[in-house]
């Protein structure tokens, strides 16, 4: 039995069992680590020791009769590195939090620890959160376990890729405009961006935080819902974090769609997507009518406007969040200056990356005099109307499908020379986000032919060549429980797609 | 949109960056290309819409006003550039 293989929830079954230590289940984890990090570069930095003394620790606890209803005992999960762990470097990818020790834990990770999981280390990110591809970290980019010379997606990329290359059970994700789901679909496993709210933001260092969510990726819908379940609830220290709702997503885990009403919005499969996509989406919607959905097309209002108005909001969210970071309190500080505004100028012009200061620009111009109410102002505008749109679609549908992303992975390089373009992939992500809903990005089959290629004009179309497809199912909100359950049952009609992996 | 040097000087200090000649002639093309393809939200009639930051609204969400946490500033202090008698140190700003 190679551990590192196993589902989350096999691994603390077998632990619960004593089949296996944790000690032994964090030790396969940690070699796996140093066996394949050299082709992939998911972590930033891994948490050898501190894994080694958690498992000790909650080996003991285990024994002493604790831990007995929690489906993640045991189990080595790492954390995207831009929420906060206390006392190990947290540095979103930046240089200018590259030294960077936080005091205390974010939320979620209090809550994973309390489950009794263990922290494994922090994965590689897109700078600040912002990129679609994970190269724009200061560290150097991920390559994705399908194909080393493509890129995991992102921002959540270390993470997809941590999963997909069995370097981690489950990881921690966080979404702003798809950066669970995009990766996890070009990574071929299985992410949640959970309803607004339902997570607690607290330690999580903010991007855009009308928008931001944490969720978890995993290589099973099972193991997601469990993940989500740990993490999930209200939370005194983050008042965006709402109290009603219901935290059980494990019992929503059946094999039953049927009378399920599943909405397909027209414009989802118009140009610009890639056909090898959109076959395994259509495959994926031949299941859910096999298995008692019903499947009616729409057409879903303002959802072309949500790139535009995502891209004003979430830059202009992260111009405020971002001048927090003046060489002053914590990280880095420019060697060299002359008074305290150059001290600020040169510690932020050293410190951050090109795309972060793109954004910076960009959200500052939007909240400009003069500039507001044609940019902002339209932005939050055309959120509430997108808003709308999805609010009157629930009133007919469950759920709503299609694609993750218009394309399967990219190859490195390919991205980042044209901003615009790489912000278009983002197409079927970011209203979900606008409009605070729940969304799964889940397997739904390989592509064939070549590698997806981004040199052509537009969206690309690609001549791709067995890199996985994702597909993405959007619940009302508080709606996991919906998307969760239609999921696992399109997973139990395949069996998981597993790379090839370099060892 | 055609972005001049001005409006690059201006947002750039809004953003409390100083860019190098090339970054700036890097910086003035991609936010005109981006500010043109946002410009397209134009096309939206969003007339009598309210503007909606949150996608649920939650008012007054009010806690206690009681300490829960310790005083960690040794720790807090470890992550700062430079310190001084238990303080963040910055240059002089006042003469």
């Amino acid at each position: 039995m190679e551990i590192t293989r196993l589902t989350a929830i096999e691994l603390s079954n077998k632990i619960k069992q004593k089949e296996l230590s944790v000690e032994e289940a964090v030790m396969a984890s940690l070699s796996m680590i140093k066996k394949r990090e050299p082709y992939y570069q998911s972590y930033i930095s891994v948490m050898e020791e501190d894994a080694l003394a958690q498992a000790r620790k909650i080996q003991a606890a285990l024994e002493a009769g604790n831990f007995a209803d929690s489906p993640l005992v045991g189990v080595p999960i790492a954390v995207k590195d831009n929420i906060c762990t206390k006392g190990v470097a947290t540095t979103c990818a930046s240089k200018i939090l590259e030294n960077f020790i936080p005091p205390y834990n974010a939320s979620v990770v209090d809550r994973l620890k309390e489950a009794g999981a263990i922290i494994l280390g922090k994965t590689n990110m897109d700078e600040f959160a912002m990129g679609s591809t994970t190269e724009t970290s200061y560290f150097g980019a991920t390559k994705n376990p399908w194909n080393t010379d493509c890129v995991p997606g992102g921002s959540s990329g270390g993470s997809a890729a941590a999963v997909a290359a069995e370097e981690a059970f489950v990881a921690l994700g966080s979404d702003t405009g798809g950066s669970i789901r995009q990766p996890s679909a070009f990574c071929g496993v299985t992410g949640i961006k959970p309803t607004y709210g339902t997570v607690s933001r607290y330690g999580l260092i903010a991007y855009a935080s009308s928008l931001d969510q944490i969720g978890p990726i995993a290589r099973s819908v099972s193991d997601c819902a469990a993940t989500l379940q740990v993490i999930s609830g209200a939370d005194d220290k983050d008042t965006t974090c709402v109290k009603s709702a219901s935290y059980d997503y494990m019992s929503a885990l059946k094999s039953d769609v049927k009378g399920l009403r599943i909405g397909i919005p027209r414009g989802y499969f118009s140009e610009g997507l890639d056909p090898e996509v959109k076959k395994g989406v259509l495959g994926a919607v031949a299941v859910f009518k096999e298995q008692g959905a019903i499947v009616e097309e729409f057409d879903l209002d303002a959802v072309d406007y949500a790139i535009p108005a995502y891209y004003v909001i979430a830059s202009a969210e992260a111009s405020s969040n971002l001048s927090r970071y003046d060489g002053v309190k914590y990280g880095y500080r420019s060697a060299d200056f002359d008074g305290l505004q150059e001290l600020y100028k040169k510690t932020r012009s050293e410190g951050f990356g090109e795309e972060v200061k793109r954004r910076m620009m960009i959200g500052a111009f939007v909240l400009s005099s003069g500039y507001y109410d044609a940019y902002y102002n339209k932005a939050l505008k055309v959120k509430a109307l997108i808003k709308q749109g999805f609010d009157r679609a629930f009133e007919r549908f469950d759920i709503i499908l299609g694609p993750t992303a218009p394309t399967t992975a990219l190859k490195l390089g390919d991205s980042l020379s044209d901003p615009v373009k790489m912000y278009l992939g983002d197409i079927y992500t970011v209203s979900v986000n606008m409009a605070g809903l729940p969304a799964i990005s889940i397997p739904c089959g390989l592509s064939k032919g070549g590698v997806s290629s981004n040199k052509s004009d537009g969206i690309p179309s690609s001549k791709s060549y067995g890199m996985p497809i994702g597909l993405q199912l959007i619940g009302r909100p508080f709606g996991e429980r919906d998307i969760i359950r239609a999921a696992y049952t399109l997973e139990k009609t395949n069996s998981y797609l597993r790379p090839t992996l370099n060892d | 949109m055609e972005i001049t040097d001005q409006t690059i000087e201006y947002v750039s200090a809004l953003a409390k960056l100083s860019l190098q000649p090339e970054e700036k002639e890097k910086a003035k093309k991609d936010l005109g290309n981006i500010l043109t393809y946002i410009d397209m939200m134009k096309e939206l009639d969003t007339d009598g819409i309210e503007p909606m930051s949150h996608a649920f609204s939650m008012k007054n969400v009010f806690r206690d006003d009681v300490v829960t946490n310790e005083d960690n500033r040794e720790e807090l202090l470890k992550n700062a550039p430079k310190q001084k008698d238990g303080c963040f140190m910055v240059p002089k700003t006042v003469d």
